[in-house]
């Protein structure tokens, strides 16, 4: 659906099924230079399993007017916006990559509207590599590139794709090159400038789940342990599932092992 | 051949799409022959039905052996994925039914492959689809012949068989500038020696019965999608940007911005006009694929010695091939086909109609039938056996003469290759003689 939000047409998919805000609502949050299509799967999951699902494309992404926020205060500020928006009180938020960032420091500015919060492939802080951000700005082919290779493990560098007759690295080279210049170096400044993850963590006290690929090169899982070191406050204490073999992409490498974790972790 | 992803395309041929089975280790892709898949339980059951997991369901809609040739030519091509067929034609015939119905128009080279022409020409304006045929070297004509009920230029990467090389990036320019996308034919080069997506093209479809398979054993077809083509931005193409009652309401570009093509291709095409590939099929073509950036060198190589060959020879006319300095096309050639311009050449003997079947008569290694792309050297005659419905305009304007002779030149020893063409040539000199 589209629906405007601070006058710009913003595209939310629903994962197949009309929202209702009536049913628990899951918000499912892209990462840099992406949109709401890595979440296909478990939109669709969640979408017929009882939940009022929102993937949004970010400002400036996708099919979203606009242009991106330039940081991950100004993009949290936003999807309470979208809430707000589509009358929703309360919502569980699930973040990959960058989505994680904004996913977290939303919960932790509007604790009573997060009922739970689930970070795919994160760690806090995010620091980006200086050459992937200065390729993403002159050379974006060269960025896709370098983050292909990250983001896949090694198996799934080659196939087989869990969907079938589908080339995944493909598949993300399109994505990324189908956004507007400029897009992919601005989120990854945003991820590379937001330094208080750590801090804000403390501030988060609902359920909390982290989902870290075995394989992943970006996030890699041993980096995510001070992330959940520094949610003391989450309800029951931070949780974390490894997705094995999996890397970055795990959404996509592993679709049914992610909807899982997060339907599992939303229903209990 | 340049390496654009993580791998160069002699790994992919081999690897991608494949990991050794996870039960019994099998190296080489097993031939899943089943029908249909066990569903572990009800949830799961519904779960593949809504796609909420993927997963196969049914051989019809998808193999896992299928699986695996369409995702190595995905990544052959740097597409999206791709659709395993029964038939180049079906996957012709996907690819325009997938986005449009009656009422809709098509603009194509009207340098093609007979069948392709028939179905254009013939039959495809039973169901109210109209095409109009332009000379593939004529970007006005392209242009000038686009409608607003246009909604897809066609052309093959080299015209069978008059040899003219599409000029991609400039149709793919007119194309999108009309929010049109281009599906090109890439049978004659595959993409060991062109990838049509990075010289503009948005679908690729491939008669896998040709060299992708190699062997001659197993007529199959591919149709990949490049994901780059913007069908909500273009707005001429409602099957792929409103819901679909036929199929869970999907709004396909919404679903999937980069894949909606291969999606609805799949969910509808596949589903309703059912062209599915056999597995068998499937692996036979796989077993091809695999060698095919070898192949296809040594094919180029053969063929470069016997086009010189022929275009030196006094019995011959002339010699189409794009490869060769004389052609017209020698110079686009040189840029879009850099690795080399294929395996079927055409030439025109001295002494028409009567030379050349003299010449097909006398040849031992060549054998005289209806396809390309085999291992083994092929001959034809296509005023009197491909192109037969044509008229003889139609065979002028596609660049056939009633003396053309097409080779689809092997894998042989090049001696014994032109040995086999002088022997031709040599029944040839003896009528004209008489
Ligand atoms: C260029 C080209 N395209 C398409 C086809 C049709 O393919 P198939 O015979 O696999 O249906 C052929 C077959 O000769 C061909 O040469």
């Amino acid at each position: 659906m589209d629906i405007l939000i601070r006058q710009q047409a913003c595209r939310i998919y629903t994962g197949g099924r009309n929202f209702d805000r009536n049913l628990p609502c899951v918000v499912l949050i892209h990462g840099a230079g992406h949109d709401h299509s890595v979440w296909n799967n478990q939109a669709r999951h969640l979408a017929h399993q009882g939940f009022g699902v929102l993937a949004p494309d970010l400002p400036g992404h996708g099919s979203s007017q606009g242009t991106p926020l330039p940081s991950i205060d100004a993009m949290a500020d936003w999807l309470l916006e979208m809430l707000d928006a589509l009358g929703v009180a309360q919502a569980s938020l699930v973040g990959h990559s960058m989505g994680s960032l904004i996913a977290l420091a939303a919960a932790a500015r509007a604790t009573e509207r997060v009922k739970a919060l689930i970070l795919v492939g994160s760690v806090a802080p995010m620091p980006v590599a200086p050459a992937l951000i200065e390729a993403a700005a002159s050379t974006p082919a060269r960025a896709h590139a370098m983050i292909n290779q990250w983001s896949y493990s090694p198996a799934a560098q080659l196939g087989a794709s869990a969907s079938p007759g589908t080339s995944l690295l493909d598949i993300n080279l399109r994505l990324m090159e189908r956004q507007a210049a400029g897009v992919l170096a601005s989120d990854l400044r945003a991820c590379n400038s937001w330094t208080e993850g750590l801090a804000r963590a403390a501030d988060i006290h609902c359920p909390t789940l982290l989902i870290s690929g075995e394989r992943d090169q970006m996030t890699p899982a041993r980096a995510v342990k001070p992330l959940c070191a520094a949610l003391v406050n989450a309800a029951g204490g931070a949780r974390m599932i490894t997705v094995a073999g999996a890397g970055h992409a795990m959404m996509a490498e592993a679709p049914d092992a992610v909807s899982d974790a997060i339907r599992g972790f939303l229903r209990t | 051949m340049t390496q654009t992803g993580l791998f160069g395309a002699e790994t992919l041929a081999l690897h991608a799409g494949q990991t050794p089975d996870a039960t019994h280790g099998s190296r080489a892709t097993p031939i899943h022959f089943t029908t249909s898949y066990v569903f572990p339980d009800a949830d799961h059951a519904a779960a593949l039905f809504n796609l909420e997991r993927p997963g196969h369901v049914y051989s019809r809609i998808s193999n896992p052996t299928n699986a695996v040739l369409e995702e190595r030519i995905a990544a052959l091509e740097g597409g999206v994925g791709a659709i395993a067929v029964a038939s180049g034609q079906a996957a012709l015939h996907l690819a325009v039914t997938t986005l449009m119905g009656c009422g809709g128009h098509i603009v194509a080279s009207r340098s093609l492959y007979g069948g392709s022409h028939n179905l254009f020409a013939y039959t495809l304006p039973r169901f109210g689809i109209q095409t109009t045929f332009v000379d593939p070297r004529d970007a006005e004509a392209w242009r000038a012949a686009i409608r607003p009920e246009t909604r897809l230029l066609f052309g093959e990467s080299i015209g069978n068989p008059a040899l003219d090389v599409l000029d991609i990036p400039t149709v793919a320019g007119i194309a999108h500038a009309a929010g049109l996308p281009l599906l090109v034919d890439a049978t004659l080069v595959s993409p060991a020696l062109q990838r049509p997506f990075e010289l503009g093209a948005d679908l690729v479809m491939h008669s896998a019965t040709k060299f992708i398979g190699g062997h001659g054993v197993a007529v199959g077809g591919l149709l990949v999608d490049g994901g780059c083509f913007d069908w909500e931005a273009s707005g001429l193409f409602p099957t792929l940007t409103e819901p679909y009652d036929g199929f869970h309401g999907m709004d396909f570009a919404e679903e999937s911005p980069v894949a909606a093509f291969l999606l609805r291709a799949r969910r509808e095409g596949l589903r309703d006009f059912g062209a599915c590939l056999s597995p068998m099929n499937a692996f036979q073509i796989l077993q091809g694929l695999e060698t095919l950036p070898l192949r296809m060198r040594a094919h180029v190589d053969n063929t470069n010695r016997i086009a010189a060959h022929l275009a030196a020879h006094p019995l011959v006319e002339k010699v189409a091939y794009p490869g060769l300095d004389a052609h017209p096309d020698h110079e686009l050639a040189t840029r879009l086909l850099p690795d080399g311009c294929g395996a079927v050449l055409s030439f025109d003997l001295k002494g028409g109609r009567e030379a050349g079947r003299a010449f097909i008569g006398a040849l031992r290694l060549f054998s005289h039938l209806a396809n390309v792309g085999d291992a083994k050297s092929l001959v034809i005659h296509p005023a009197s056996t491909t192109h037969f419905r044509m008229t003889a305009a139609d065979l002028a304007a596609a660049g056939i003469g009633e003396g053309t002779v097409r080779l689809s030149v092997g894998l042989e020893s090049s001696a014994d290759l032109l040995t086999d063409l002088d022997r031709g040539l040599h029944a040839v000199g003896k009528l004209n003689k008489a």
